[in-house]
């Protein structure tokens, strides 16, 4: 009998084995420590070695952090308080500079009084946004537009809105949260009104102006939608009757308007914004407006109509190829020369415009990773079902590929986010170069370079991490496909 | 090889069905760049009729049925459809397309949306149908391919038998005159190629008009009106299945069937 009896005999099995459960995951301190940070000679070193560099940062910066000042009129005086509570020579940081100046470093030279504008436009912001990026889930909706109402009260209380205002506020608040929970259309019908709202909070004058300018857009939709039939034709006349509206009646109606009902906040000059509020107001437009234009660069770079395509990568490869400082440069300079003479073209939404193309043009690259990645077959079955080009894209394509760019996606934006610095070299005061270099050039704060750095650093880490967290809860979210 | 309906069998099937052409091809012909993948093809297919398309790979049955919903352009001659003829006209090829389903290999359900969204898109977005009716059309033929139960699950959670299935549904929930199938069980477990030829076969005895391009002859014979022979981008053959398997003529149908039956 041969040792390979047990395998040539013929076999049945007569009962199925049920499911076990999987073995105990081995835990304990100790056995982690072993395994991924001890277990072998060369690892060892490695992790030694990381335990020394970070003890050597913590040892040399949390001296400095610990004896830091927060109540100081000036840098001297912080000197004066350290060398006085830890001896000669010994350093410290003077955060004193924050408490005092956190209004520049947050909103630039908006006029105090009007502090609570950017405030409310950044609190109803959330609301603008929550019935499009929480959709699907009611009680992260729930808390975003809870936490949003209560702080933005909260700060416009604080920052000291007339009570007028605060009654306004207060209802519109309430308001926007039934419209959520009741009506999710409505909801979204105020998410298409923000930017005028914003625009009106922010930058003040008659409120009727934005208001006719949103009126341009319901005419030029009228005017298409009277004229649907005739296909590319009525497109054409929509744009220009909005151009024509906006170039010749706008003005005039909202000034009768204005003077009619008068609904007015005392105007902001575009100088006047600074710090946080500027780098928001050209991160936010940037970001809303590049993800569309970005979409649409990458649908021409695939097209099969020549001119489409080629105008496509050219636009592309050319935003791509220059630095974004040299865009920036052209929207201050450059376009004063080739502007009519007289044309008041404001810088802010100049370098908005500039932002907006650059972001759009890596955008457009990103989008077209993600249409490359979807397998031909998803293009077939949609044009096998009679689907024509926009409807194919925007219920079978774009979703998908969407989908796979928003790591992509949310890289883009963040950097537009951060790239807002880079104002400063147009003489805008950003937060971190600009506003800061204002501050220390007062004698009281000369020397204070640390600190406006590591405030500035923070509020930018918070944010773009935020928008990194929202990007891997919406992967998570539209995971499908391998469930 | 055995046929799972010996009551219709196959000698006694007519090889038309009807006098009205669905389908009207006339000496057409395509190029992939310079090879020439079909070559003065003709092929009429009458309402109601069934036909099976078969021949080695690379003989062109993909394409050709490819080019009935204009997923492949011919380079010429004349493709009609249901009257219409195939052009670069945009309009017509949608028309033609929403008339015309068509199953394919790999199933491409979209993984994005429910089985029961999948099914409901077209109606909704192209005949503009109510969307209360269109989810009431297509239960009715979840039903029918048997799987109305899956109706709220994703594609991705299904077998391949199951997905293939919802394909054909979601085909089908456009009411399509004519039903294209592009090897639909060749992607597919041995386990799971019965539960699709079954509701291609129910289809066909609805009366359905279906090109299917194959390798099961098992369903040619108990389905089909007629079985088409390809070979290097040519009709070589054409005939009844009774005829085509027992009494093939050209020496090339020959070798193709001592090949796929001969073990």
């Amino acid at each position: 009998m041969s040792e390979l009896h047990a395998q040539t005999v013929a076999y049945v099995r007569d009962t199925m084995l049920p499911q076990a459960a999987p073995p105990m995951r081995q835990s304990g301190v100790v056995l982690w420590l072993r395994q991924n940070l001890f277990s072998g000679p060369l690892n060892t070193i490695l992790t030694l070695l990381g335990l020394a560099v970070v003890w050597f940062l913590v040892s040399h910066f949390w001296p400095w952090f610990s004896h830091s000042v927060w109540n100081a009129s000036s840098m001297a005086e912080c000197r004066q308080i350290i060398a006085e509570r830890w001896g000669e020579g010994a350093t410290g940081g003077c955060f004193a500079v924050i408490r005092e100046r956190w209004n520049q470093f947050l909103f630039g030279f908006f006029p105090p009084s009007e502090y609570w504008r950017p405030t409310a436009a950044f609190g109803l912001m959330f609301f603008a946004i929550a019935p499009v990026l929480f959709t699907e889930s009611r009680g992260l909706r729930w808390t975003v537009m809870a936490v949003a109402a209560v702080l933005t009260f909260a700060f416009c209380v604080l920052l000291g809105a007339p009570p007028r205002v605060l009654a306004v506020l207060a209802a519109a608040l309430v308001g926007l949260t039934a419209l959520n929970e009741y009506a999710h259309r409505g909801a979204l019908v105020f998410s298409l009104l923000f930017p005028f709202l914003a625009v009106w909070l922010l930058w003040g004058g008659s409120a009727w102006g934005p208001a006719c300018v949103l009126a341009g857009f319901v005419v030029g939709f009228a005017v298409w939608r009277v004229l649907a039939r005739f296909g590319l034709f009525a497109v054409a006349a929509g744009v220009l009757a909005a151009a024509g509206w906006w170039m010749f009646a706008s003005g005039t109606v909202a000034g009768v308007l204005q003077g009619v009902l008068p609904v007015a906040l005392p105007q902001v000059e575009s100088r006047a914004f600074g710090g946080f509020v500027l780098a928001i107001t050209i991160g936010v437009a940037g970001i809303v407006m590049s993800l569309p234009l970005g979409i649409i660069l990458a649908l021409a770079r695939r097209s099969d109509m020549p001119v489409v395509k080629a105008f496509a990568v050219m636009f592309i490869e050319f935003i791509r190829g220059v630095p974004l400082i040299t865009l920036l440069f052209v929207a201050s300079l450059l376009l004063n020369y080739f502007l009519p003479p007289g044309t008041n073209f404001d810088i802010i939404l100049r370098v908005i415009i500039m932002v907006t193309l650059f972001a759009a043009a890596y955008m457009a690259e990103v989008i077209r990773g993600g249409l490359a990645a979807l397998p031909v077959g998803q293009y077939e079955a949609a044009d096998a079902l009679g689907l024509d080009y926009w409807k194919a894209q925007r219920l079978i394509i774009l979703p998908q590929a969407l989908k796979i760019s928003i790591p992509g996606i949310v890289g883009t934006f963040i950097g537009l986010f951060k790239d807002t610095t880079l104002v400063t070299f147009v003489g805008l005061f950003d937060p971190l170069k600009q506003m800061a270099d204002t501050i220390r050039a007062t004698f009281a704060w000369k020397g204070a370079y640390w600190e406006p750095y590591i405030f500035t650093g923070a509020i930018f880490f918070i944010l773009c991490f935020s928008m990194s967290r929202y990007s891997m809860y919406l992967e998570q979210r539209l995971k499908r496909d391998h469930r | 090889m055995t046929d799972p309906h010996p009551d219709r069998s196959a000698d006694r099937r007519p090889l038309t069905v009807s006098d009205q052409v669905a389908i009207e091809i006339q000496r057409m012909n395509k190029w992939f760049g310079t090879f020439h993948v079909l070559r003065d093809i003709d092929l009429t297919v009458h309402k109601g009729e069934r036909i099976v398309i078969a021949g080695p790979s690379g003989s062109g049955k993909s394409t050709l049925i490819r080019c009935i919903n204009r997923l492949e352009a011919h380079q010429s001659g004349r493709i009609v459809v249901d009257g219409i003829e195939l052009t670069n006209d945009l309009k017509h090829i949608d028309q033609v397309r929403s008339e015309v389903g068509m199953v394919f290999q790999h199933f491409n359900l979209f993984p994005h949306l429910t089985v029961l969204e999948n099914c409901t898109l077209a109606p909704i977005w192209v005949r503009r149908v109510p969307r209360r009716q269109a989810v009431a059309t297509a239960m009715r033929y979840l039903e029918k391919v048997r799987i109305p139960e899956q109706a709220h699950k994703y594609p991705g959670q299904l077998s391949g038998g199951q997905q293939q299935r919802v394909a054909i549904a979601r085909s089908l929930c456009m009411e399509p005159k004519v039903m294209l199938f592009d090897e639909p069980t060749s992607a597919l477990d041995p386990e799971m190629i019965k539960e699709v030829l079954d509701t291609m076969i129910e289809l066909a005895e609805d009366g359905m008009t279906m090109l299917c391009v194959t390798h099961e002859m098992g369903f040619a014979q108990a389905v089909a009106n007629r079985v088409i022979f390809m070979d290097q981008g040519q009709i070589v053959e054409q005939n009844t299945p009774h005829e085509f398997f027992n009494n093939p003529q050209s020496e090339r149908t020959k070798l193709f069937l001592s090949q796929i039956l001969g073990h």
